[in-house]
């Protein structure tokens, strides 16, 4: 099997930075996490991707150890991850430039002990520290947002025009997805994942599905991981459609947030005949698909012919009017270097210089019999570059479900039985980091089956590797960017509170 | 300026609903239903055969198969007797698997029409007794909305959803719902919203925002628990810390099921709570 290529290496604390950072330096630190076995003891884990494996690296804090050494002043990208740690075990990154709560209430951090009461009161006080002074007044944005929006608080810290800081409080609409997942039985697991990020449900199912397939080492029948394959790229397509009607709304493009919006619904529609579900819940389950797709082949293309012609010369007639384009060019600029520094990912990533994409770097399921063609990256890296990527990206999908078409039409789905599209999968216990190329960036599921329960199900979603990145775009924007900047990081909320 | 053409190209997309039936809703998963059981008393239907139960070992089957059923569920959405088996909508998250296992006891129906006026009021097939509950309501939401303008102002929020209700909330602005039409617009502004719209699981640190954007609103106010997750969590029923839905931080009117509900559901449920349904279409929701 080519997608399982993962190791595992324990090391001392001692020896833990040094590992991480040289794992790194060949490759990206994708995640970082923390834990709490049955012996009572913490370990820490970071998650190195590189183009052809997976490493994970995790060391033993000693019992009662609290510190280990921040990875951040080497690893930016390792900032929001140590804070998390910090918010949900209490422990310390030594070295941090700012341990304050992320995903957790500033007043239950207080509570915990883990934060000072002055701390409570002004979070962000030390970076704030900086630009404090005259002239300097501060703008929340939400929790409760204007218009229909998930919850999230921004506060942008201005001195006039300029956005000089914007600090994110992502914690309101925290769910408690890790506490839900090991309440679950294995094959109901599924039905969770399918709601961390309600709008990327393919990717979170076939994430989680992949993952047990991996160790069980069982690949699902070839018809059903195609039938992923359109399922995933026609969620895809929904929700980078999604960024692209949001950017019309911010700009005031009524006649195209009208005509994109409609075809966003068509799409929504196709997947629901293909599923029964507008999201595509339900159909993607361990070890295939639970029913066969409802369309055949020739009608998927036929579907996906109609929408596109329309949705692709409107995207084209939006992308030649100039105040639009105006509205996007330079705004909310992410620089190669930063991006890479940050370890960014997804369409945010490949607009600033990267070729990060697993479905081309480390392919997956459905996609080994493609032949996937990694886009060349944009380099502007900034919302209009963004905006050209994942334009491109849709049309990289429309090809795909194409091909994937084919590829079923070649099995003749018609004379299999719905069995078919699933095969017996037996769960077996280990530990698995299974990955997706989810619409906004590599989606990771950590995955430890015991027993043959869910011992531990910690989920990475791109959002939250990418929402450390937002404060960088702010670069002199004006205010009345903010909506463009926010719509073209494209992220999903739900998966950034977990 | 191309777009000016462009925004005729289509002709008409805007669905007919209410006044005519929207093709699409029969497509796709709007509720489950319970088809037949082993006692035909609730349902009318019986696909499954009634056991003689003067045999003897015949009730201890009935409770297995009871029993059976319940566990199907991941949500505890199912509830069975040896009599009766019905599906709480409110914590049904249409995973389809009871479906699955038992189509001879569950089907999917496409009906978009699943906003309820109660909690208890979500039970297929329907509790006894409610009939008076019902009146009631209706009367008392009727009063309460009596005095709404013309247009009707709809405000939202997020109380810990996974991100999909808000997709179909705003999809009600595509030009196939296109609710403006009808006079419903959505408003930034508490102060000038007439209804509530409020997903989610409940997460506690929404608790206070969301008393703050209540309390803004000014008399009459309505708020609608729009999907399964905003009425009893769904799947989060077991997180940490508890979730348990909107209804223990706001007054409910309106209970719209759903993982997420549909945005035809969406609208329907807006119609229902002003009163804009055709009298026809609640009457005939209200015999089944
Ligand atoms: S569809 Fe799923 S959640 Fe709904 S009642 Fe059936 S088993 Fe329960």
């Amino acid at each position: 099997m080519s997608d399982d290529r993962l190791t595992i290496s324990t090391v001392s604390l001692a020896n833990f930075k040094q590992r991480v950072l040289l794992a790194a330096s060949n490759g990206r630190f994708a995640a970082m996490t923390a834990y709490r076995n049955d012996d009572q003891m913490f370990y820490i884990e970071v998650v190195v991707s590189s183009r052809s494996e997976i490493n994970l690296i995790r060391a033993s804090l000693e019992l009662n150890q609290k510190n280990y050494p921040s990875l951040s002043p080497q690893i930016p990208a390792a900032i929001w991850y140590e804070r998390e740690i910090h918010d949900t075990y209490g422990l310390i990154a030594d070295g941090h430039p700012e341990l304050s709560p992320l995903v957790s209430r500033p007043t239950e951090c207080f509570k915990l002990g883990r934060l000072d009461k002055n701390d409570a009161d002004i979070r962000g006080s030390k970076v704030m520290g900086n630009v404090r002074g005259e002239g300097v007044f501060s703008i929340p944005y939400g929790p409760v947002r204007s218009g229909v929006f998930e919850s999230i608080e921004y506060r942008v810290y201005s001195f006039g025009e300029d956005i000089p800081l914007v600090e994110i409080r992502p914690y309101y609409k925290r769910r408690g997805v890790a506490s839900c997942f090991e309440k679950m039985t294995v094959e109901d697991g599924v039905i969770l994942a399918e709601r961390v990020e309600g709008t990327l449900s393919v990717a979170h199912a076939t994430a989680y599905c992949q993952g047990l397939e991996q160790l069980s080492s069982t690949r699902p029948p070839k018809i059903a991981e195609l039938g992923r394959v359109i399922l995933a790229e026609l969620e895809r397509i929904a929700n980078h459609l999604d960024t692209m009607v949001r950017h019309t709304e911010a700009a005031g493009q009524a006649i195209a947030y009208a005509r994109l919006s409609f075809s966003k619904e068509r799409i929504m529609r196709l997947r629901s005949l293909l599923s029964g579900s507008r999201f595509s819940r339900g159909i993607v389950v361990p070890g295939g698909l639970n029913a066969p797709l409802a369309l055949s082949p020739m009608a998927i293309i036929t579907a996906i012919t109609d929408i596109e012609n329309i949705m692709l010369s409107d995207i084209e007639a939006l992308m030649t009017t100039p105040s639009f384009l105006d509205r996007l060019r330079n705004t909310g600029k992410i620089t190669v270097a930063e991006a890479a520094k940050t370890g960014a990912i997804g369409p945010i990533a490949r607009a600033s210089g990267s070729y990060e994409d697993i479905r081309g770097t480390r392919p997956y399921g459905g996609y080994r019999y493609l032949g996937f063609n990694l886009a060349p990256p944009m380099y502007q890296g900034d919302a209009l570059a963004r905006a050209l990527v994942r334009i491109e990206e849709i049309r990289q999908s429309l090809h795909l479900i194409r091909q994937a078409a084919d590829e079923i039409a070649e099995i003749n789905p018609a004379s299999l039985n719905p069995e078919s599209w699933r095969c017996n999968l037996e769960i077996k216990d280990g530990l698995v980091v299974s990955s997706v190329e989810s619409p906004q960036g590599e989606l990771l599921y950590h995955l430890e089956v015991s027993n043959k329960k869910l011992k531990r199900v910690w989920v990475r979603c791109a959002s939250f590797h990418n929402m450390a990145l937002f404060p960088t775009a702010f670069k002199g924007d004006i205010l009345t960017d903010f909506a463009f900047i926010e719509a073209s990081f494209g992220l999903c909320i739900a998966g950034v509170a977990g | 300026m191309p777009w000016i053409t462009r925004g005729l190209r289509n002709g008409i997309v805007t669905t007919r609903y209410p006044r005519r039936r929207d093709g699409y809703g029969e497509g796709f998963r709007g509720a489950v239903v319970v088809k037949g059981y082993l006692s035909d008393q609730a349902s009318g239907i019986s696909s499954v055969p009634i056991a003689d139960r003067s045999e003897p070992g015949s009730l201890q089957a009935e409770h297995r198969l009871a029993r059976q059923l319940e566990l199907l569920c991941p949500t505890n959405a199912i509830r069975a007797d040896s009599d009766v088996v019905r599906v709480d909508r409110g914590s049904c998250i249409l995973c389809g698997r009871c479906v699955a296992e038992r189509g001879d006891i569950f089907a999917f129906d496409p009906s978009i029409e699943v906003a309820a006026l109660s909690r208890s009021l979500l039970f297929v097939p329907e509790l006894t007794d409610l009939e008076h509950e019902r009146e009631h309501l209706r009367e008392q939401l009727g009063k309460k909305v009596y005095s709404l303008r013309r247009s009707i102002y709809v405000r939202h929020i997020d109380l810990g959803s996974d991100g999909a209700e808000e997709w179909e909330i705003a999809a009600l602005n595509n030009p196939v719902y296109d609710i403006a039409r009808l006079g419903i617009f959505f408003t930034a502004s508490p102060r000038h919203a007439d209804i509530l719209l409020a997903t989610g699981v409940g997460a506690s640190n929404m608790v206070d925002p969301a008393l703050r954007t209540f309390e803004a609103m000014a008399e009459p106010k309505i708020v609608i628990a729009l999907g399964t997750d905003a009425i009893s969590a769904g799947i989060f029923q077991r997180s940490d810390p508890a979730a348990n839905g909107i209804a223990s931080i706001l007054p409910i009117d309106l209970w719209v099921p759903g993982s997420p509900p549909s945005p035809l559901s969406i609208r329907s449920a807006i119609f229902l709570a002003v009163d804009l349904l055709p009298k026809a279409k609640v009457k005939e929701k209200e015999r089944r």
